[in-house]
């Protein structure tokens, strides 16, 4: 038993990062905060379900153009909304929110609940791994999110476009100095924190099914993960997402499933109240964010 | 000399990331000293000014204020033992009139400890503290809306602000930089006059020639560390001054 | 020949700006009359007003002090989206008085008051030393993780809540309570707002590294401003639990965190007139369009973004500027 949950906990950790990532690549380039993350993520899914059962496309197809689509709306969420607020915390934060509620609620109110609501897994087939059955769908999700991880790493380090996200990132007014537009940067960054949600809502949903509460989980899940790694620090991700990942699969098998939030947030607020910034978070001091 | 030591730096050291901006420094600021601080673009001045304010923690040495240890206290209370600074980049409110900026100033328990409890019309005295440094009483500039102000102005509104916390160590970080001849020409007075009151101030300057005429002694700063230390004339004089400054310039 | 628009003050505003406005009646009006006139509706409407619309009045004045708890945050430089926080830590423990300890109402109430902002307080406190919207990311999740441990430990009643808490003696009381203080908040903070306190709150939102250069603890103060908001939070939740005879899991639902954020930002942020003007709006239209079911909270989101993206001065602002000013149009010449 305590190898079987050593294996879902990792699994579990996985999924908290691949709901996190997204959330905190935005951020960290280009600093919105993006509220609408849970909506996007939902809304992907629904895409995809719509494809793949209205319009009878193949899954991998449905798939492909959800995330793309997903991302477009990222992109011109942006440019049509954000652009127009940036550089004023409080806006960014109240018309992000306001498009996630606007979305969430609309599928809501379009009475889209139900099992029938879900997209397929990829294969059937599981395996026994340390004396626990594990599906195929699960042994995907820890790939994919290795590979994501992996990829994001090369990305940022070795194309033009990571690194001019990374200077950005840095020094936003040196950035510009050097031609980096960061205004495009920004709606990249917005638009592949979308593209990241649709990602994930491809290879998790299929545990279970699309639900406008789903999308509501996602975005307090990919908070308290920021939170405790540290907003913008993908190493602060990876580290919380297997801290709380562990933490709650533990919890659910040693002590019971309805203690799983209340490990999450007393970690959350023992590591507001020891370091505030976050486990891996540097709070830029004073004057190097003049 | 017989004057006391207002402040003592030791051995101090700040390294962001890879960089030493200020790195095993030392220094001392006598009691009732006006000390200028020079330096290229980098060399760490304003580093400096932020970890003695307490804006930036030092990585390791001691900052020591009439012998006391300040180097960990937080901004705030170091200002309340007499310590206040102006910034090199101006941010006031700029909705606000200008009178209205000093509001904040004069609220803080320093100057409410100081005036003993019993504190005036706080509108009064910050019109009269603008006045001292050169707000027009007659052309009603101090009832402008900060935004509305040119940079002459939103400068001697950043030395008011320092010079109501009544404090008894002054450093001004750039205070001169962006101003015309003849503003710098009517703020030196002002600073004249703090000195006289027995103040002890810190100037962090570019300009060199306005800085010279006022100071007492001056420190030159490169790459974090102190490479000269002396009368302006004698500072200048010295060859690895001269190898900073044409080696940064040029 | 260009014509461009110009505004300029009203002659009256002018006048009446000094010590002479109180030679004249006329002066004193328009003094007064923007003051008195809500305030003699809010007392005076709720003798005419049925049952129905009673307690809509009700949720009016709930939902004001939320906006209001909402803007004097926003004022300070916090931007909450969890008003649930407030409201719901204040119901339940104004619930937990009164069934556990039967405490009358108007014991449980001052105390769940005071209690419920001291703990909200408490909670937030470690996110005070953060800027940005580390607040807006804690104070959302916090109150929908309280829910799902209620739902899931079943304490204090679990998914049922409690039920059969004491009312308060009549309607009326009911609701010349909650439009007293709601009468008392609105003045009381736009008041404060304006002393020197005041600014200081307002100048830890613009330029937090200038009020510490001022020798001023700025988490103090931002302690102070997140206590008094969740003060005034807790009281309508409170209130409300005496008013339902029921304290649950809902009180702490998205509703109570969006409606207040909507109504500050449709009246205005940064005046808390607007914010009470929001809810004045935004509540009875919500009833009214209680028809749609949930597709109003579609319609709060999609009001957040407009408003906040095209008119981010909201109404209050807009009224304020049509009663002191005019416009006309002015000829220039190239």
């Amino acid at each position: 038993m305590f190898a079987g949950t050593i294996v879902f906990a990792l699994i579990n950790s996985f999924i908290l990062i691949l709901m996190a990532i997204g959330f905190n690549l935005t951020f960290g380039i280009s600093g919105v905060a993006n509220f609408a993350y849970g909506a996007l993520y939902i809304m992907s899914a629904y895409m995809s379900w719509t494809m793949l059962n209205l319009l009878h496309l193949p899954f991998w197809a449905s798939a492909v153009l959800s995330i793309g689509f997903t991302m477009i709306s990222g992109a011109l969420m942006y440019r049509f909304v954000l652009l127009r607020v940036r550089g004023q915390a409080l806006s960014e934060v109240i018309a992000t929110f306001g498009i996630g509620l606007a979305i969430l609620e609309l599928f809501r109110y379009l009475g889209l609940v139900g099992f029938e609501y879900t997209l397929p897994v990829f294969s059937n087939e599981s395996f026994m791994i340390a004396g626990a059955y594990v599906d195929i769908q699960r042994i995907a999700i820890v790939l994919i999110g290795l590979l994501l991880v992996l990829g994001l790493w090369l990305f940022t380090h070795f194309t033009a476009t990571g690194l001019a996200f990374r200077a950005i990132a840095q020094d936003e007014r040196t950035a510009l100095t050097f031609g980096i537009d960061s205004d495009w940067a920004a709606t990249l960054s917005v638009s592949f924190g979308a593209g990241l949600a649709a990602i994930a809502a491809t290879i998790i949903i299929p545990l279970g099914s699309i639900a406008p509460d789903e999308g509501y989980d996602v975005l307090i899940k990919a908070l308290a993960i920021c939170i405790i790694g540290g907003l913008g620090s993908t190493g602060g991700v990876i580290v919380a997402g297997f801290i709380v990942g562990f933490a709650e699969r533990f919890t659910d098998t040693y002590i019971g499933s309805h203690w799983t939030m209340i490990v999450s947030l007393a970690a959350i607020l023992l590591v507001l109240a020891i370091k505030p910034s976050g486990l891996f978070g540097r709070q830029k001091e004073l004057e190097e964010r003049i | 000399m017989s004057l006391p030591t207002a402040l003592r730096v030791e051995n101090l050291c700040k390294i962001f990331g890879r960089v030493a901006a200020v790195d095993h420094l030392s220094c001392e600021v006598r009691s009732g000293e006006l000390i200028g601080i020079i330096g290229p673009n980098g060399s760490g001045k304003t580093t400096l000014v932020n970890l003695i304010s307490g804006f930036v923690k030092p990585t390791s040495g001691r900052i020591l204020y009439n012998g006391q240890d300040i180097t960990r206290t937080a901004p705030h209370k170091i200002v309340c033992m007499g310590i206040s600074r102006t910034f090199q980049m101006v941010r006031p409110f700029y909705r606000l009139p200008a009178y209205k900026n000093m509001i904040i100033p004069l609220y803080s328990p320093r100057v409410r400890q100081l005036a003993g409890g019993q504190y005036g019309d706080r509108n009064a005295v910050a019109l009269d503290l603008l006045e001292e440094v050169g707000f027009e009483r007659d052309a009603h500039v101090a009832y402008k809306p900060a935004g509305t102000l040119p940079q002459g102005y939103l400068k001697r509104l950043e030395l008011a602000k320092a010079i109501a916390l009544s404090p008894d160590l002054l450093i001004l970080d750039e205070l001169f930089s962006g101003l015309s001849l003849a503003e710098v020409a009517s703020i030196v007075p002002v600073i004249e006059k703090l000195r006289l009151a027995g103040k002890t101030i810190i100037m962090i300057e570019h300009r060199l020639k306005e800085l010279f005429r006022i100071a007492d002694r001056i420190m030159v700063l490169n790459f974090g560390q102190k490479i000269a230390e002396g009368a302006a004339a004698e500072v200048m004089a010295s060859e690895d001054v001269k190898k900073a400054y044409l080696g940064s310039e040029e | 020949m260009k014509k461009r628009r110009e505004r300029i003050d009203r002659g009256i505003k002018a006048r009446s700006e000094d010590v002479y406005a109180l030679c004249s009646w006329r002066e004193m009006l328009y003094l007064a009359g923007p003051r008195l006139l809500p305030a003699a509706a809010f007392l005076l409407l709720p003798l005419f007003l049925g049952v129905y619309w009673q307690k809509v009045m009700i949720s009016v004045a709930v939902f004001a002090l939320l906006a209001m708890s909402w803007d004097l945050l926003a004022q300070t430089g916090m931007i909450s989206l969890g008003q649930a926080l407030f409201f719901g830590m204040g119901a339940y423990v104004s619930g937990i008085l009164n069934f556990y300890f039967g405490a009358p109402p108007w014991i449980a109430i001052p105390i769940a008051t005071v209690l419920g902002g001291a703990l909200c307080t408490l909670i937030l406190l470690p996110v005070l030393r953060l800027r940005g919207i580390y607040f807006s990311m804690v104070t959302l999740i916090v109150p929908l993780m309280l829910v799902r441990i209620i739902e899931a430990t079943k304490i204090f009643g679990g998914t049922e809540g409690l039920s059969g808490m004491t009312p308060l003696p009549s309607t009326l009381t009911e609701i010349y309570l909650a439009t007293g203080v709601l009468l008392g908040v609105l003045f009381g903070l736009r008041r404060l707002m304006e002393t020197d306190y005041g600014l200081v709150l307002k100048g830890i939102r613009d330029n937090d590294r200038s009020v510490t250069n001022a020798g001023i603890n700025i988490y103090w103060f931002k302690t102070q401003a997140l206590f008094i908001s969740s003060t005034i939070g807790a009281f309508a939740g409170a209130f409300m639990t005496h008013v339902y005879m029921f304290v649950g899991m809902p009180v702490f639902a998205l509703d109570y965190s969006i409606l207040p954020i909507a109504a500050a930002v449709v009246g205005g942020g940064g005046t808390l007139a607007g914010a009470t003007l929001g809810a004045v709006i935004l509540v009875p239209l919500s009833e009214a369009l209680r028809g749609i079911g949930g597709l109003r909270i579609v319609l709060y989101g999609l009001f957040l973004v407009v408003f906040i993206v095209a008119i981010p001065e909201g109404l209050f602002d807009y009224i304020q500027r049509k009663y002191h000013q005019m416009e006309r149009w002015v000829e220039i010449d190239q």
